[in-house]
C-alpha cells in the first residue's frame, strides 16, 4: 500500500490527510458531519415549509395565497447568499432582542442552528413548489372519494395525499436535497466550520491546496452519489403498484 | 394592458400594495441611506462587473455546453464518457469549493512554472476575474451539458430524417434543424438556468473579485451599516433577474410555435 502511494508521489498527500493529529482527515470528516446535520435539517425544516406553504398556496385565502407567491418569487429570485445573510442578521437580532427583553445577556447563536433555521427557509420556498405540483398530480378522483368517505383534512393527507404524491414528488424532492448539501458550503462565507471552510483552512496552512480541495470534493461527489442511488431505490419503492411507463409513448 | 391591471385591483391586493408602498417609503425615511452617494460610482462598477460575469460566463458556458451535451446524447463511448463525468463532477460539487479550487490551486501551481512570468498571459492570471469567468462558466457548462442532452435527444427523429433524405450533410443538419429545435425546446429551462447563473455570482466576491456583493460587503465592512446595503442588494437581483426572465420570455415569443389548443 504504502509503495504504492510512494510510486505515485502521493505520499505526502497521503500524510496530510491521515486521520490522527498531524494530517487533516479528521478535521474534514468533523466538517463533513457538520455539513450533512446542517443539510439534514435545513432539508428537514424545508419540507415542513414546503408542506403549510403548498398547501396555503392550493387550498389558502387569496391574501394567504399572495403572501406565499411573494415568498417563493423572492426567494427564488435573491440569491442564496445575499438570504443567508440577511436571514443571519435578522435572526442573531432578534434572538438577541428577545433574550434581552427577557432579561439575559446576549446568547451566542449556535452555528448548526442558524445554518439550519438559514437554509430551511430557503429550501422552504422550492419543496413549496416541488410539493404543490404533487399534489395537483395526484388524481382529483382519489381525493374526492376519500372526502365523500368522511374523512377528516388531516387523515386524508396522511392516509391519501401524502403517500399518493410522493412517487411525483421524489425526484424533486432528490433535487433539493442535492441543492441543500451543496449549499452548505455557503455557511462557510459567514464562517461557519463546516466542510468547505475546514478544508480551506487546511488547505491554507499546509499550503496544499490542490490536495485538500480535491479531497473535499471527493467527500461532497460520495454524498451526491450515495443520495442520488437512495433517493432512486426510495423513488421505485414509492411507485411498487404503478403501471410501468416504459413504451407507453410508442 | 388591462389583462394585466385588473387582478391588481381585487381588494384584498390593493391592500398588500397600499402596505408594500408604505413599507417602501418607511425604508426611505427612517433607514440609514447617507453612505449611498459616496459609494454610488463603485456600485455601479460592481454591478457592471456581475452582469459583465454572467453574460460571458453564460455565452462561453452554452458553447461548451453544446458539444457535452450532444457527446452524451448521441456520441460514441469515448466522447460520451468523460462529458458524462465532467457534468457529473460538476454538478456534485459546491461551486464555492471549485472557485477556491482553481483560485488557490492553480494559483498556487502557477507562479512554479518556469518562465510563466515573463509571459504575455501573466499580468491576467495573477489577477481574480480569470479565475471566477474559468469557473463560472465551466459550472454553467456541467449543468448546461445535462440540459442539452436531453434536447439533443428529444428532436423529433422525423426531422433529421427528412434533413437527411435531403441529402443535407451532416453540418448542415446540424446547424439548421439539430441545434435550432434543440434550444427551442429548452428556452424556458434555459431561463431559469440563467437566473441560477445570476445567483451564482456573488460567490466570486470570495475571491476578492470586487462585484455588486463584494461592494455591499464593504460598505458594512466600512459604515457598519447592516440592513439597508443587503436589502438594496436584494432588490438589485430581484430587477435583473427579472429582467432576465422578461429577456427569455420575449425570445420565446419570438419562435413561433404551434401549442396544443390553438
Amino acid at each position: 500500500m504504502e509503495g504504492l502511494l510512494d510510486l505515485l508521489g502521493l505520499a505526502k498527500s497521503a500524510e496530510l490527510l491521515s486521520l490522527s493529529p498531524p494530517g487533516w482527515g479528521m478535521n474534514l470528516l468533523r466538517g463533513l458531519g457538520k455539513s450533512l446535520q446542517i443539510a439534514f435539517g435545513a432539508f428537514g425544516f424545508g419540507l415542513v415549509i414546503g408542506l403549510f406553504g403548498a398547501y396555503g398556496k392550493l387550498y389558502g385565502g387569496p391574501v394567504i395565497r399572495d403572501l406565499l407567491a411573494i415568498y417563493t418569487t423572492v426567494v427564488r429570485a435573491v440569491p442564496e447568499l445575499v438570504l443567508i445573510l440577511i436571514l443571519y442578521f435578522v435572526g442573531t437580532d432578534l434572538i438577541n432582542q428577545a433574550a434581552e427583553a427577557l432579561g439575559y445577556g446576549r446568547v451566542e447563536i449556535s452555528g448548526v442552528a442558524a445554518g439550519i433555521w438559514v437554509l430551511g427557509v430557503v429550501q422552504g420556498a422550492y419543496s413549496t413548489e416541488v410539493l404543490r405540483g404533487a399534489i395537483l398530480a395526484v388524481p382529483q378522483g382519489q381525493i374526492e372519494a376519500a372526502r365523500a368517505f368522511g374523512m377528516p383534512p388531516v387523515m386524508l393527507m396522511r392516509r391519501v395525499t401524502i403517500p399518493a404524491m410522493l412517487s411525483f414528488a421524489l425526484p424533486g424532492l432528490a433535487n433539493l436535497w442535492l441543492i441543500a448539501t451543496k449549499d452548505t458550503a455557503l455557511l462557510a462565507v459567514v464562517g461557519f466550520s463546516e466542510l468547505t471552510l475546514e478544508t480551506r483552512q487546511a488547505a491554507s496552512s499546509t499550503r496544499a491546496y490542490f490536495t485538500f480541495f480535491l479531497a473535499a470534493g471527493a467527500l461532497y461527489l460520495m454524498v451526491t452519489l450515495m443520495s442520488s442511488a437512495l433517493f432512486q431505490l426510495l423513488e421505485r419503492r414509492s411507485r411498487r403498484g404503478q403501471p410501468s411507463l416504459k413504451g407507453a409513448g410508442r | 394592458m388591462m389583462r394585466m391591471i385588473r387582478p391588481m385591483l381585487m381588494p384584498h391586493r390593493l391592500v398588500l400594495i397600499a402596505l408594500a408602498v408604505a413599507l417602501a417609503v418607511w425604508c426611505a425615511l427612517t433607514l440609514r441611506w447617507d453612505w449611498l452617494p459616496k459609494y454610488l460610482p463603485l456600485a455601479m462598477q460592481g454591478l457592471w462587473r456581475t452582469v459583465w460575469l454572467l453574460v460571458a460566463s453564460t455565452v462561453l458556458g452554452f458553447l461548451l455546453a453544446v458539444p457535452l451535451g450532444f457527446a452524451q446524447a448521441v456520441g460514441p463511448w469515448y466522447l460520451s464518457t468523460p462529458a458524462r463525468v465532467f457534468c457529473t463532477l460538476i454538478r456534485g460539487t459546491p461551486l464555492l469549493l471549485q472557485i477556491w479550487l482553481l483560485y488557490y490551486g492553480l494559483g498556487s501551481v502557477f507562479p512554479q512554472i518556469d518562465g510563466i512570468r515573463d509571459s504575455v498571459l501573466w499580468p491576467y492570471l495573477r489577477q481574480a476575474w480569470p479565475y471566477a469567468l474559468l469557473a463560472l462558466t465551466l459550472s454553467f457548462a456541467g449543468y448546461e451539458g445535462e440540459v442539452m442532452r436531453g434536447a439533443f435527444s428529444g428532436v423529433n427523429r422525423g426531422q433529421l430524417e427528412a434533413a437527411r433524405a435531403f441529402g443535407m450533410p451532416r453540418f448542415t443538419l446540424f446547424r439548421r434543424i439539430w441545434l435550432p429545435q434543440a434550444i427551442n425546446n429548452v428556452l424556458p429551462t434555459l431561463g431559469g438556468e440563467t437566473i441560477l447563473q445570476l445567483k451564482a455570482t456573488p460567490l466570486v466576491a470570495t475571491i476578492t473579485v470586487v462585484e455588486i456583493f463584494a461592494v455591499s460587503s464593504r460598505v458594512r465592512q466600512d459604515t457598519f451599516v447592516i440592513y439597508e446595503p443587503l436589502l438594496l442588494l436584494a432588490l438589485v437581483y430581484m430587477v435583473i433577474a427579472g429582467l432576465i426572465a422578461l429577456a427569455f420570455r420575449w425570445l420565446e415569443n419570438r419562435v413561433p410555435t404551434r401549442r396544443p389548443g390553438n
